[in-house]
Formats: structure tokens, sequence, C-alpha cells
């Protein structure tokens, strides 16, 4: 009784475990939006198909293990009763068993990883936010994070940070689609700060997510794959995107959200007009 | 047969009575109450001690968890009994800063009143010289401090909580600036500093804990019992003393410089020009110039550590209570040991896994990473052997053995999660994210929590000398598997959807506005995993006076401490102890029976 009852608990944390992954609708209890795809929200900067791509690859690594495991406990709780067995079998261990099981996970876990490291070189490195020459790229705006919000500030029409035209945006961080030469997607680089404790600036979407950290300024960039974003925009009537703080920074915490948008060039040129309109009246 | 280093147990049938029992005590004089049951030096009772403690505090952090989980499911709305007489200004809902508090001071009581203390406090003190076959600890009124401290730990909580402000609400992580300025926080006023001292006198509660255990070890093995007979269990609170050993001075000087800045004016962890809801430090005198970072630092190099303190006792007491219950030896015992060891070893080089998103130089996280995914391999061996004891066995499906069995299970699941974790480009999205949360409720709870459930249920009988009921035993089994993956498993999915922790009311999210049905499926699921509890309870209290009464060794195992009285007396053995082998001869072709006893002698024994 126990062991059959134990059997179909253990299997059913296998069976329920690998299923709650695959079949997204039914696990949610409740419709899921539309610019989800399978358990997360459809991501559309450059760098998120690879951090995607690296989630499955372990994913697949660990859902096998993850079997073999156990399964191998399911199937010995069953089998391995007392009531079906005389005696045990009298063993100390095996050492060729040891070194199999030593050997392949260790290279399975470098094979894990080793395929990290390029993609968060090209994240987190200095390297990222720099030119070839190891110039520092110029910066499209300041990020500044306090109790409890998010404002941006923006060098204004001259480029440049410092002079008497730069304009500040609460809430909203409103991005231009720019591409190079080649067509691809141009980097943002920004400076990520904070005026008081530590905040966390993350953009589900864009599967980014930083710190700010009183004392520190970094540099972090984003980049915007605009035929993704298509799509996603595409599935829903909100044209922005959430911003969340996601570094415990007090009471209000929880509401210190902001939005992320994402304009075609020429629109972005007139938000910027619309914005120095707006806070140094029309001269 | 009068071989007195004759097993008592082998001979015994589980429940009957044991002659050895009526055996005189060669013995001491009587002690009064207070001496025998309160400041008591003798290690058992400083076990229970710990473990009644633990108990209770477990209870409390469990309530916290409750609120936790009814804001999570329907935000803002009243809170059932407390709201009335907590939140009378909010229409009874609780309030943000309540929430904050309530998170913080859940993982800080389960990890440094509960768990901790459970593990090293409880077990550690009753089982070690126990199971190596000494009288007593090695500085038996060093033991009794080591408890006593933890008076003035739990004093510093209670008045935390009764600071203006309210309780800390820094999270149990208490990262600076938030922390350390007054201004931050209505829980960064006096709260957060008696925090800081009861983390203090935990520390030293544990670290008198460590130097009594290391020392009993390496000094007060009975004869014969050498460092590669003794069962995992010792071999593991012997690791994890080590670590707290090295690991907590970090913490304890760490805690110092937060006290420092908060109220002497030092600037350790204070940025210059600082202004935190218009104050600023400087202005009323303290230094500047710090780094918020350093914390983080000093903070992780122990709390990883502390991880595996809160888990490796655990992988040790579960090892031997699926040999025992399986009746066959463990797989690899000595893989197990350097296993545990290399995890200890590693523990000490992962810290800086929790800054991958912190602005911590990128080249240093690529480090902490290939080291942290590498920790992953000797917990990957110790599953492996886990299964490799099961295989061939003849498992009696015990309370005990079923939460070791459910033990493993969580590990497996806790473990892999640790993986994507590790892998930094991945953790930048996870990060702090519901995945985290899943994790670590799967180690410590799933692994850690199991483990001390089958530890009671095993070790139970040795303490009060009775049986807990296995009916009730198997039943509290079902609903806290059950109810604990309803709990947790799908935590890792709301991760996925990006669910930040530490957020009072989610919904107001664009991106999380869909995740409230599953939330209230988890909260349901915790009331139903906290009220089962009941079961334990009751079969606890019940069996403690009126349980079946047991002989010495009611489980048939083989390692020593079943070789003394149920319950041990005041010096623990009652003959003369000689050590002739392993820990784990069960199903031995030795012998007839299915085990052979650490202290029974075969010499001369021809078959
Ligand atoms: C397979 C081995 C393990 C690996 C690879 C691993 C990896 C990690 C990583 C990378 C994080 C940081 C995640 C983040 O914040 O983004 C983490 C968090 C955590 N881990 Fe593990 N872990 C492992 C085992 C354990 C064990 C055995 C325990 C406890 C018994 C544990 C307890 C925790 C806790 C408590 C946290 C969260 C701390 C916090 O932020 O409050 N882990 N783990
Ligand atoms: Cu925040
Ligand atoms: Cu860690």
């Amino acid at each position: 009784m126990m062991r059959l009852l134990t059997t179909i608990m253990l299997l059913a944390l296998l069976v329920f475990g690998l299923w709650s992954w695959v079949d997204y609708d039914y696990w949610l209890l409740g419709p899921s939006p539309a610019h989800y795809t399978w358990w997360w929200p459809e991501e559309f900067s450059t760098i998120g198909q690879d951090i995607d791509s690296l989630f499955y690859l372990i994913a697949v690594m660990v859902a096998v293990m993850f079997v073999i495991t156990m399964g191998g406990l399911v199937l010995f709780t069953w089998k391995y009763s007392a009531k079906r067995q005389d005696k045990a079998v009298f063993s100390h261990g095996s050492h060729k068993l040891e070194l199999l099981w030593t050997a392949v996970p260790a290279g399975l876990l470098l094979i894990i990883a080793f395929s990290q490291m390029s993609t968060f070189a090209e994240i987190q490195f200095a390297s990222a936010t720099q030119d070839e020459e190891g110039n520092d790229l110029p910066v499209h705006c300041e990020i500044w994070a306090s109790q409890f919000d998010w404002r941006f500030r923006y060098p204004g029409k001259d480029g440049r940070f410092g002079t008497n035209d730069d304009f500040e945006s609460p809430y909203e961080l409103v991005l231009p689609l720019q591409e190079n030469e080649e067509g691809d997607a141009k980097k943002l680089v920004f400076l990520l700060r904070s005026r008081d404790v530590l905040h966390s600036f993350f953009v589900p979407h864009l599967r980014f997510k930083r710190d700010a950290v009183p004392g520190m300024t970094q540099r972090i960039w984003l980049g915007i794959d605009d035929k993704q974003m298509e799509e996603v925009l595409a599935t829903r009537e909100e044209k922005s995107f959430d911003i969340i703080c996601a570094e415990l920074c007090g009471w209000g915490h929880y509401k210190m959200s902001g939005r992320v948008r994402v304009l075609p060039q020429d629109q972005y040129e007139a938000w910027v007009d619309e914005m120095t309109a707006q806070q140094f009246g029309n001269s | 047969m009068v071989d007195i280093h004759a097993p008592h147990g082998s001979e015994a049938r589980p429940g009957m009575g044991e002659p050895g029992t009526t055996r005189e005590h060669h013995d001491h004089h009587e002690l009064g109450f207070i001496q025998k049951y309160i400041f008591s030096v003798d290690h058992k009772v400083i076990g229970i001690q710990f473990m009644i403690t633990g108990l209770i505090f477990f209870a409390l952090g469990g309530l916290f968890a409750m609120a936790i989980r009814y804001q999570l499911a329907w935000p803002w709305e009243k809170m059932p009994v407390i709201g009335s007489v907590l939140f009378p200004n909010t229409g009874q809902a609780i309030t943000p800063e309540f929430y904050t508090m309530l998170f913080t001071m859940h993982g800080t009581i389960m990890i440094f009143f509960v768990i901790i203390p459970l593990l090293t406090g409880a077990f550690g003190n009753y089982l070690i010289p126990l199971m190596i076959g000494a009288p007593d600890m090695a500085f038996p009124k060093l033991n009794m401090f080591g408890y006593w401290t933890m008076i003035p730990a739990i004093f510093c909580v209670f008045m935390a909580f009764i600071q203006p402000g309210g309780g800390p609400a820094a999270g149990w992580t208490a990262y600076p600036p938030l922390s350390t300025v007054t201004s931050a926080a209505p829980g960064s006023l006096s709260a957060q500093t008696w925090w800081l001292m009861a983390l203090t006198w935990v520390g030293v509660s544990s670290m008198m804990g460590a130097v009594n255990y290391v020392t009993t070890i390496v000094k007060m093995r009975a004869p014969g019992m050498t460092m590669f007979r003794m069962p995992l269990t010792i071999w593991a609170l012997f690791i994890a003393a080590l670590l707290q050993l090295f690991a907590l001075p970090v913490l304890t000087a760490a805690s110092a410089m937060q006290i420092c800045d908060r109220m002497l004016g030092t600037g350790f962890f204070t940025p210059t020009n600082l202004v935190v809801n218009q104050f600023n430090p400087e202005t009323a005198g303290a230094a500047a110039g710090g780094q918020p970072l350093l914390w983080q630092h000093l903070f992780w190099f122990y709390s990883h550590p502390a991880v595996y303190i809160m888990v490796v006792p655990a992988m040790g007491l579960a090892s031997d209570i699926l040999s025992v219950h399986a009746r066959k030896p463990v797989f690899g015992y000595k893989p197990m040991v350097y296993s545990m060891a290399s995890i200890a070893g590693l523990g000490f080089i992962v810290w800086g896994h929790h800054m991958f998103a912190s602005g911590m130089n990128p080249a240093l996280g690529m480090t902490f990473m290939v080291a942290t995914i590498m920790i992953a391999l000797p917990s990957a061996i110790k599953v492996f052997n886990w299964l490799g004891t099961l295989w061939g066995s003849r498992i009696h499906l015990t309370s005990p053995m079923l939460f070791a069995l459910g033990f493993v299970a969580m590990f497996i699941i806790g473990g892999l999660s640790g993986i994507w974790m590790a892998a930094t480009p991945v953790d930048i999205y996870i990060h702090d994210t519901y995945i985290v949360v899943a994790h670590f409720h799967y180690v410590v709870f799933g692994g850690s929590v199991f483990a001390i459930f089958a530890a009671i249920y095993h070790w139970f009988p040795k303490m009060f000398g009775r049986m807990m009921n296995e009916t009730l035993g198997k039943l509290h089994f079902v609903g806290t598997f059950i109810f604990t993956n309803g709990v947790f498993y799908m935590m890792h999915q709301l991760g996925m959807a990006g669910l930040m922790r530490r957020t009072a009311d989610p919904y107001d999210y664009e991106t999380y506005a869909h995740l409230q049905p599953l939330n209230e499926f988890i909260t349901i699921s915790a009331f139903l995993l906290f009220a089962w509890q009941i079961f334990f309870v009751w079969n606890f209290f019940h069996s403690m006076f009126w349980g079946k009464r047991v002989g010495r060794n009611p489980w048939r195992a083989a390692s020593i401490e079943w070789d003394t009285p149920s319950p041990p007396g005041h010096g623990n053995f009652d003959a003369p102890l000689r050590v002739y082998r392993g820990p784990y001869e069960y199903a031995s072709p030795e012998v007839e029976e299915d085990f052979v006893a650490q202290s029974r002698d075969l010499t001369g024994k021809s078959e």
C-alpha cells in the first residue's frame, strides 16, 4: 500500500514536473497574454535569442538528468521492497561506476560552463560598450533610479550631456530604432545610476537586468531587434513594455515601475522635440 | 552470551522490552531538575533544547510565510485574524512596510533560528558523542553556553519587532544602504541594529558549537572508531562545523561594520554624497566613501557556505537513514565523504554567484560561474550514490525512510535548478525572480527540512525511549510531500514569467497580471502544508509521553548510538566500547542477521 502510494507520488512528481514545462496554458490556471512564448515574455533584444537558447541548452541536459535520477528513484522505490527481496545486495560501491558518474557529468557541466562565456562577455564586458578602437560609445541617456521611481535624462538635441537643453523623462524610457551600415540594430549605451539605495533595472522583454548601485556608474547597453519587436507589438495593443525594479529598495519597491517604448527614428525625433518644448517652453 | 561488546539490539525485536535497560547506572549523584533539564551540560539535553526551540521558531517562521502567501494571492485584502489588531488604519489590510518586514523576518528566522540550530545545534549535539562513542562533548560547559547564547539572540529578535517603525525590513541579506541609512526605510531605524545584534549572538552560539564538534570528533572517538569508520552524519557535521569556523568570522566582522556604519558614523558601505529620502548621512557627521558592494561580498562569503551548512548535515542524516531502512551499506562511502568535502571546499569560492547582476567585475563573474557550475558535480555524485544505495536494497517504508526518499527527490530538483542560475547569461534574467525562490526552497525545505523530519522520526526513540506513531508519520509524509511540491514547483514557472521576489503586489504590472490564479493555487497549497503539520506536532508531543516504549535498537541499526539505553543516561555508554568496522554493515554475508553492529566482535566466531 505505502509502496504503491510512494511510487505513485514520486512518479507523479516526475511526470507533472516535466509536463508543467510543456503544457503552458493548462498549468497557468488562466489565460496567458499573447505576447508570451512558452513560459516567458517574448524577447526582442539582439542578445535575447542567445540567452534563451542557452536556457534551452541547459534545460535539455537538466531534463535528461532529471529523468535519469528521478526515474531511478521511482524504479528502486517500487522494485526493491523488503517484502519482495530476501536479502539486500552486499555492496559498498563500485569504483567503475564512481568514475563514470564523475566523468560524464563533469564533461557536461564543463560544456555548459564554456558555452556561457561568449554571451556573458558580450553582455557585461567593458568592450561591449566600446567601439573597435576601444573608445567608449556615445551615451544615449542616463538612467537614474531612486525610491521609488525611474528617471531618464536625455542629452537633448545637441547630443551632449551637461548642456542646457538636457531634458528628463520620468517613468518612460524612449528608444529610437537605429541601424548601422550593415543594417543591424545599433547598440544603445546607457549610464545606470542610483541616487539613494540599491535598485535593479529589469526589462523582462529585453532579458536585461543590472543593479543600480549608489556611488557607482555603470555603462550598460541594450539592442533592439526590430523584426522581433514588430512581431511582439503585433500581438498587443500596448506599445510599451514594463521596467521593473528587481532589487529590494524599501516599502515601495513593489510599485517602482517604468515603461520602455521603442520608436522609429523620425517619431523618436518628434518625441525629443515634444519633450524639449514641454520642459523649456517654445523658444 | 555475556559478551559486553555484543550489539544489544541484535537479539531484540523492534519494540521489545530490552534487558539492558535494567542495568544499573554506575553513576553520578542525582542532579536537581534545573541542573538536569535547564542549565544542563549534557549534550543530549542541550540537543533536545535546541530541537524544541528550533521547532517553536519553525512555527513562527511558518506563520510569517502564511501571511506572505495571503498577500500574494489576495493583495491588500483584509488579513484574517491579525488584520484587525495590526492594521486598523488600512482597513485590516497589510501595509507594504509590514510586507517587507514579513519576508525579512521569515528568512532570518528560518535560516538562523530554525535550520542551522536544528541541524547543527540539535542533531550535532545529540548525535556526535553518541555516534563516535564519547561520553559527552569535549567542552560540556561551552556547549551549554552555546545554547544559552541563543537566548540573547532571541531577545534581540523580539526587541527588533517592537522598535518604532516596525521590524527590520531590508531582507535577510540586509544590503546597504537600505539597511544602514536610517531614512531609507522605517525598518532601518533601530530595528536593524537589533537584527544585527541577534545575528551576532547566533554566530557566537554557532561558533561555540563548531569548536566543540570539531574537537570532540578529532579527540574523543571510541577505540577503533577511525575517521573512515564514522557514520556520514558525523562526517557531515564535522565538515559543516569547519565551514562555520572558517566562514562565520567574516559575517561577524561584516555585522560589526554595519553596526558601526549605523551607530558610530563610519562609512564602510556608504558612498559619498548619498542622499536618501532628503537625508545625507554626511550632514549628520557620518563618514562616507564606502562601497555597498563590499557588504555583498562579505555577506555572501559567509552566507553561501551557510547554505551548505544547512544542507551538508542533511545529506549526512539522509545517507544514514537510507542505509538503515534499506538494509544495505551506503554505496560509495568514501566518494560520499570526498564529495561533501569538495562541496565545502568549492563552497568558499562561489559566493559571487549571488552578484552576477550587481555590477561586480564581469571577469570575476566568469570565474564564479565556472566554480559554481562545478559545485553541481559533487552534488550529482551524491545523488548517484544515494540511488546506488537503494539499488538492490530491501526498503522498509518507515516514516524516516519516506522522508529520506523525499529528501533525495527534492534535492534532485533543487540541485538541477542551480545549474540555470549558475549560468551567468541566464541568471541575468532569472536572478531575484521566483526561480531563485523555488530553487532554495527545494534545497532548504525539500532538502534540509525533510531530512530533519526523517531524523526526528529516526532518532526519536533514542531521545525519548518511545516510538513515534508510524501511521501518523506516514500520513504526515504524504501530505507534506504533495503540498510541498504544490507550493514550490510552479514557482519555477512564475520565475520564468519574470516574477520578482519580494514584491508585495505584482499584479499592477502588465507582465505579471496573469499570474494571480497560479499564486492563489500556491497559497492554498501553502495553507494546507502548514495545517498538515498538525499531524507531526500531535505525534511528537503525544509520543514523547505516551508512545510505545522501545528497547535499545528498534530499527536494528548498526551504528553505535544504538548500543546505549533508550534514552541514554548521563555518560551515554553503560559498557566499555570498541569499534570493529564501518557503520553500514547491512546484509553482510558474515553473519546470519541482516546487519553487523559496529561494536560487535566477530573474532573467534567461526562458522
Ligand atoms: C547544485 C548546487 C547548487 C548550485 C549550482 C546553486 C546555485 C545558486 C545560484 C547561482 C544562486 C543565485 C541565484 C540568484 O540569486 O540569481 C543560488 C541561490 C541560492 N541558493 Fe543555491 N545552488 C546550489 C545548491 C544550493 C543548496 C544545496 C542550497 C541550500 C541548502 C542553496 C541555497 C540557496 C539559497 C538560499 C539561495 C538564495 C539566496 C538569496 O538570494 O536569498 N543552493 N544558488
Ligand atoms: Cu526596488
Ligand atoms: Cu550561493
